[in-house]
C-alpha cells in the first residue's frame, strides 16, 4: 500500500492554483461564490438545500396519499384548493392519486436519498477527510449539481402539466409508460421524467467520476487506502456503483423514449388498448425489467452506502472507541458493491423467470445477509460497553442500526422466490423497503447533518429540538412500518386507491387509519427539523473550537469556516488511521487525531 | 515529491472511469440486444456497404491523432495544428457516411420502425455516433485553439484526453462492427 501513499495535490494545474487560496483571495462575486460555485463545500450545501425541498415535497405527496389510504369515505375540501381539479370536491382523484405514489418514489429515491445524500457528504467529506484542496475537477463538480438542478426543474415541470406527472409507478414499466393512450400519466409527463432522469443520470455520473478519481489520485501525504475513514470507503463504492449502474438506465431510458416518440418495439408486443390493435410487434417488457432493475439494484445500496459509512464514523466518535473491525467494514462494502450487481433479478421473480436461474438469484441474494450481519455485528460491537455520548448525531446513528436490522431481517423473507410468489407487490414489501433504505438511509442522512453541520456553517443545530425530531421519527417510523407487515402477510397488495369496499382488507382500515395519523406527525417532526435547519445556519449557536466533538478525521484541522482551499497553510499530513479513540493523547484527551505522528512508544498502524 | 510524476493526471483519471461508465451503457444495449435476438421474430439483415467505408475512415483519424500527439511532443505546431483538423475532418465523414449507411438501409426497407433487430441497430449505431459528434465538438474547440494567437498552450495533458478518447470511440466502433457483424 505504501507505493499507493500520494502527496499533496499542488503539482497539478488546478490545484496549484488552489494552494494559494486561504492567504490571498481573489475577488469572487456573488455569482461565482455562490451559484456557479467551484468549491466542493459550496456545491455539497446546493446539493443539501436542494435535497431538503424536494424530501419537503415529496414527503408532503406521501401524507396526501396517505389521507385517501386512511380515510377513504373523508373529503377534504382544502385539497381542492392545492391540486384544483386532482382533488375534484376534496376527493383525491385516483388518476393523481398513482402520479403522487410515482412522483413520491421518484424524488424520495433519485433527488433526495441520491443527491441530497451523497451528492451533499461525498462532496463536502472526500475533499477534507482526504486532506485535499478540492474535487479532482472542480469544473465538472459544478455542472453535476447544474445538471441536478436542470433535471430538478424538469421534473418540477412534469408536476403541472395538465394530463399530470408520470403515474406508472417509479419503475416505469412498460407498456403502461410507453403509450400515451394508456393514462394520463403516460403523456407529456412521462417524456418529461425521462428527459428528466436523463440529466440527473449525467449528473450523478459527473458527479461519481469525480469522487472516485479524487480518493483515488488526491490523497494527502501518509493517507494510504487503509488509513481512510470508512465515510470516504462508503462514498467510493458508492460511486463505483452509481458509475457502473447509471448508464445501463440511460440506455433502458433512450430505448423506452424511443418507443414512446419514434414508434420501435423494444418493449411492446401484442397490445390492444381501447379495442384498438397496435402495430407493435417482438418487443419484450420484461426486457425493461431487466435494465432498470441492474441499476434499481444497485440504487439500493447508492443509496445506504453512505449512510452505514457515516453511521460508523459517527458511532465511533460518540462511542469514544475505535471502530471494530475496521478490514471487516471494508471487506464487506466491497462485497456489498460487488453482490450488488448481481442480485437485480430477485426483484422479477414473478416474472416467468426460469425457476433455475430464480434460484441462482435466492442464494446470491441471501449471500447479502453475510457482510450486512458482518456490519451490523461491528456497529453493535463498537457500541459495546463503550463510554457512550448521546449526541443527536449519535443517537440517529443508533437508530441507523435498529432501523437496518429491522428491514434487514425482513429482507431474508423477500429474498427466498417462493416466499416471494405470496409477498410480492404487497405491503410487506413496501415495509421491507422503507425501512431498510428509506427510513434508515434517512437516518444516516440526518446523523451526518447534525454531525457536520458545525463544520459546514460554524454554527450549531439546536440540540432540544433535535432530540424531539428524533424521538418522534423513530417511534412514528415504526409505527408507521411495522403493521404494514401484517397487511403484507395478509396478502394486502400495494397501489390501490381504495381497499374499504374489498372484503379481505377491509378489516384494516382502523389500521391505515393510524398509519396515516402518525405519518401526519412524523411529517410535521420533520419541518420542526427544517426549522432547526435554516435558523441554525444564520442564528445557531456558534462553534467556537476548532475541534467540537473530538474527532480524529483531518476536516476538524481546517478553520471553524474553511475558505475555498481548505487548510490556510500546508494541508496536513497523516500519521495513522482515523479510530485512535479510547488511547491517551497529548494533553490527556482520550484521541489521537489523523495528523498527530506516531509517538516511540506506539505500535505502527 | 518525486513520487508525483508517476501518478496519473487526476483528468485522466477522471476520463478513464468515464470511459468505464460510457462502456456499460453499451454493454446493457448489447446484452438487451442478445436477450432480445433469443426471443422470437428476430431477423437478420447485412450491414450497409457505408460502414465498411467509415471504418476506414476512423481507423485513420486513429493514425492521424496519434502522429498530432507526437508532433506536439516535438513541439512541431504547425505539423500538430493541420494533423489535428485532418483528425477533426475524417471524424465529421464518420458521421456523414454513418448516416449515409442509415439511408442505404431505410431504402432497403429496414427502417427504424421495423423489426426490433432493425430499431437495435439504429439505436447502437446513433448513440455511438453521437459519442463521435462530442469528440468533433472537442476537435474543433481544440483545434481554433491551436490556431488561435492570443493564447498559447504547452500542456500536453489536454491533447493526451482527446487522443485517449479518439482512440477509445475508434475500438468501441470496431467492437460494435464486430458485435453486430457475428451476432445477428
Amino acid at each position: 500500500m505504501s507505493s499507493a501513499i500520494l502527496h499533496d495535490a499542488a503539482v497539478h494545474g488546478v490545484e496549484h492554483h488552489d494552494a494559494h487560496h486561504g492567504e490571498h483571495h481573489h475577488t469572487e462575486t456573488f455569482i461565482s461564490k455562490y451559484v456557479f460555485s467551484l468549491d466542493h463545500k459550496t456545491i455539497s450545501k446546493q446539493f443539501l438545500v436542494t435535497g431538503i425541498i424536494w424530501a419537503i415535497v415529496g414527503g408532503l405527496f406521501s401524507v396526501i396519499f396517505r389521507l385517501q389510504l386512511g380515510y377513504p369515505e373523508s373529503t377534504f375540501p382544502w385539497l381542492e384548493d392545492l391540486l384544483g381539479h386532482w382533488a375534484k370536491g376534496g376527493k383525491l382523484q385516483p388518476e393523481f392519486y398513482y402520479a403522487l405514489v410515482t412522483m413520491h418514489g421518484t424524488i424520495l429515491v433519485f433527488f433526495v436519498l441520491t443527491a441530497g445524500l451523497s451528492g451533499t457528504f461525498s462532496n463536502f467529506l472526500i475533499p477534507l477527510q482526504i486532506g485535499a484542496r478540492d474535487m479532482a475537477s472542480p469544473l465538472l463538480n459544478c455542472m453535476s449539481y447544474w445538471f441536478f438542478f436542470l433535471a430538478s426543474i424538469i421534473m418540477a415541470a412534469s408536476l403541472f402539466v395538465q394530463t399530470g406527472p408520470a403515474s406508472g409507478g417509479w419503475t416505469i414499466y412498460p407498456p403502461l409508460s410507453a403509450l400515451g393512450d394508456a393514462s394520463s400519466g403516460s403523456k407529456i409527463g412521462m417524456d418529461l421524467w425521462l428527459v428528466s432522469m436523463a440529466m440527473f443520470i449525467v449528473s450523478s455520473l459527473l458527479g461519481g467520476l469525480n469522487y472516485i478519481t479524487t480518493v483515488l489520485n488526491m490523497r494527502t501525504k501518509g493517507m494510504s487506502m487503509t488509513r481512510m475513514p470508512l465515510t470516504i470507503w462508503a462514498f467510493f463504492f458508492t460511486a463505483v456503483l452509481g458509475v457502473l449502474s447509471f448508464p445501463v438506465l440511460l440506455s433502458g431510458a433512450i430505448l423506452l423514449l424511443f418507443d414512446r416518440n419514434l414508434g420501435t418495439s423494444f418493449f411492446l408486443s401484442d397490445i390492444v388498448i381501447a379495442g384498438k390493435i397496435l402495430p407493435n410487434e417482438g418487443g419484450s417488457a420484461i426486457l425493461f425489467q431487466h435494465l432498470f432493475w441492474f441499476l434499481g439494484h444497485p440504487e439500493v445500496y447508492i443509496i445506504l452506502l453512505p449512510a452505514m459509512g457515516m453511521s460508523s464514523e459517527i458511532l465511533s466518535i460518540n462511542s469514544r472507541k475505535p471502530i471494530f473491525g475496521y478490514m471487516a467494514m471494508v471487506g464487506s462494502m466491497f462485497a456489498i458493491t460487488v453482490l450488488a450487481f448481481l442480485v437485480w433479478a430477485h426483484h422479477m421473480f414473478v416474472t416467468g423467470l426460469n425457476p433455475f436461474l430464480g434460484a441462482v438469484f435466492v442464494l446470491l441474494t441471501l449471500l447479502i445477509a453475510i457482510p450486512s450481519a458482518i456490519k451490523v455485528f461491528n456497529w453493535l460491537t463498537t457500541l459495546w460497553r463503550a463510554n457512550i455520548r448521546f449526541t443527536p448525531a449519535m443517537m440517529f446513528a443508533i437508530g441507523f442500526v435498529s432501523l437496518f436490522i429491522s428491514g434487514g431481517l425482513t429482507g431474508i423473507f423477500l429474498g427466498n422466490s417462493s416466499l416471494d410468489i405470496h409477498l410480492h407487490d404487497t405491503y410487506f414489501v413496501i415495509a421491507h423497503f422503507h425501512i431498510v433504505m428509506g427510513v434508515a438511509s434517512f437516518f444516516g442522512m440526518f446523523a451526518g447533518v447534525y454531525h457536520w453541520f458545525p463544520k459546514m456553517f460554524g454554527r450549531y443545530l439546536n440540540n432540544t429540538l433535535a432530540y424531539i425530531h428524533f424521538w418522534v421519527t423513530i417511534v412514528g417510523a415504526y409505527c408507521i412500518f411495522w403493521p404494514m407487515h401484517y397487511e403484507g402477510f395478509a396478502g394486502m397488495p400495494r397501489r390501490y386507491y381504495d381497499y374499504s369496499n374489498w372484503e379481505s382488507f377491509k378489516m384494516f382500515g382502523g389500521l391505515n387509519e393510524f398509519i396515516s395519523f402518525v405519518s401526519l406527525i412524523v411529517f410535521a417532526a420533520q419541518l420542526l427539523f427544517v426549522m432547526n435547519f435554516f435558523y441554525s445556519i444564520w442564528k445557531g449557536r456558534k462553534v467556537t473550537t476548532l475541534n467540537p466533538w473530538n474527532a480524529n478525521t483531518l476536516e476538524w484541522t481546517t478553520p471553524i469556516r474553511p475558505g475555498h482551499g481548505n487548510w490556510p497553510g500546508e494541508i496536513p499530513e497523516v500519521h495513522r488511521w482515523a479510530y485512535d479513540y479510547a488511547r491517551e493523547g497529548k494533553n490527556g484527551e482520550d484521541f489521537i487525531p489523523q495528523d498527530v505522528p506516531v509517538g516511540e512508544e506506539e505500535e505502527k498502524h | 515529491m518525486e513520487n508525483n510524476n508517476k501518478k496519473t493526471h487526476p483528468h485522466k483519471f477522471v476520463l478513464w472511469v468515464g470511459i468505464g461508465s460510457i462502456l456499460m451503457m453499451f454493454a446493457g444495449l448489447t446484452s438487451a440486444y442478445i436477450v432480445k435476438r433469443n426471443q422470437a421474430n428476430w431477423q437478420t439483415f447485412n450491414l450497409p456497404v457505408a460502414f465498411w467505408y467509415s471504418t476506414a475512415i476512423v481507423l485513420a483519424s486513429s493514425f492521424t491523432i496519434m502522429l498530432a500527439l507526437r508532433s506536439f511532443k516535438e513541439r512541431a505546431m504547425s505539423k500538430y495544428r493541420a494533423l489535428m483538423v485532418a483528425t477533426m475532418l475524417l471524424g465529421a465523414m464518420f458521421v456523414i457516411l454513418q448516416i449515409v449507411g442509415f439511408q442505404q438501409l431505410w431504402q432497403k426497407g429496414i427502417t427504424l420502425q421495423g423489426n426490433v433487430s432493425y430499431s437495435f441497430l439504429y439505436v447502437i449505431v446513433g448513440l455511438h455516433a453521437l459519442h463521435v459528434v462530442g469528440g468533433v465538438i472537442a476537435l474543433v474547440v481544440m483545434s481554433s485553439m491551436a490556431f488561435s494567437r492570443k493564447k498559447r498552450n504547452y500542456s500536453i495533458v489536454p491533447v493526451e484526453l482527446m487522443s485517449t478518447y479518439w482512440h477509445f470511440v475508434d475500438i468501441l466502433w470496431i467492437y460494435l462492427l464486430i458485435f453486430l457483424i457475428m451476432i445477428k
